[in-house]
């Protein structure tokens, strides 16, 4: 019964949407907005990635709120997973093999490193704070399986993810208040393709860089710590 | 075949989407329902990159002296996905902490045997 109604209710909407969608042709460009980013985005930016200046310059704002919800996101999931913390059984961790010990730890700076160069180029190469965050937390993951036992401090991660937001917020209240709003870009624009170019933007996605990471390798460490 | 070339992208995309809203709407199992969120996610990111798609595009990045912004692909929704991704993931961990609670209270991971879940 169930399956049938489920698979008359998908019927339904997919109707709809096959009609709809005959009307939206693919590989046509659709938005006149795309195109004035990526004719003017390069001059009005100086960023080169334009994904990038989207993301940070046009839509900063935007970006904002997002990283608000990530946040939020992962304060939910350590309020839920806090209220249920029970008295730590001793479970006896079986350490990981030679390969993996060793392997974990020759990697975890190696994918540190990529990480932080992911970040800080964001302006430049395809990347950015999001995608380089990302990586930092795989390296996390990397240690929880690899080093069982060590545990990242969790007033570091704390520390980067305050101070991330921060920064981000800190900015952008400085742009409100040489330039007249929110997230403007003050700085000097700098000439395309190099690394101390286009302003405030790879200031904004080292933070979120940070934030990213942290907030990521928080949530793995609140699954692994209620695993445990 | 023209009609193929031309959706085929599109398809793809509402083929995971439906798959998602189909084991949200069917299936009992609560870790089920969350692999078919995740899957839903992922059609949703891959509809929004191909409606950017502009054919024989190239990726939005003036990484090379001769590249033309005319045949770039749009980079509106490229940076709305770029977003969705991470906070996908963000309440994807939100939800599996939640089944996790869930299933310490109730000891089950059935929906049905929850009583306040049933529809």
């Amino acid at each position: 019964m169930r399956k049938i109604i489920g698979l008359l209710l998908l019927g339904i909407v997919a109707w709809g949407i096959a009609v709809s969608l005959t009307r939206i042709p693919f590989g046509a460009p659709k938005t006149k907005v795309g195109r004035y980013y990526v004719d003017k985005g390069v001059r009005e930016t100086g960023a080169t990635n334009i994904v990038t200046s989207v993301v940070l310059n046009y839509r900063g704002f935007d970006t904002l709120g997002e990283v608000t919800v990530l946040f939020i996101a992962t304060i939910g999931l350590g309020a839920v997973l806090t209220t249920s913390r029970r008295k730590k059984s001793e479970r006896k961790i079986e350490p990981a093999s030679l390969i993996l010990y060793t392997g974990c730890r020759f990697l975890f700076p190696l994918i540190l490193l990529f990480g932080t160069y992911i970040f800080i180029h964001g302006h430049l190469t395809p990347g950015g704070g999001f995608q380089g965050g990302a990586i930092i937390a795989s390296a996390f993951v990397l240690i929880y399986l690899g080093c069982r036992g060590r545990r990242i401090s969790e007033l570091g991660s704390k520390l980067a993810e305050s101070l991330g937001g921060l920064v981000f917020v800190i900015v952008g209240l400085v742009g409100l208040a040489v330039g007249g709003y929110f997230l403007i870009n003050f700085l000097p624009k700098g000439i395309p393709n190099s690394l101390f170019s286009a302003g405030i933007i790879p200031i904004i996605y080292i933070a979120i860089g940070f934030k990213v990471g942290s907030e990521l390798s928080s949530i793995i460490d609140n699954l692994v710590e209620e695993s445990e | 075949m023209s009609f193929l070339n031309n959706y085929i992208y599109y398809i793809g995309a509402f083929g995971l989407i439906f798959i998602g809203l189909y084991i949200i709407l069917v299936k009992r199992n609560l870790i089920k329902v969350i692999i078919g969120l995740s899957i839903l996610d992922t059609g949703v990111n891959l509809f929004l990159i191909s409606i950017g798609y502009i054919k024989r595009g190239t990726a939005p990045i003036f990484s090379r002296p001769g590249i033309e912004a005319a045949r770039m692909v749009d980079p509106v929704p490229q940076a709305l996905v770029l977003t969705a991704i991470v906070i996908g993931v963000a309440v994807l961990a939100l939800a599996l902490s939640l089944a996790i609670r869930l299933y310490q209270h109730y000891g089950t991971l059935n929906l049905r045997k929850i009583k306040e879940q049933r529809w």
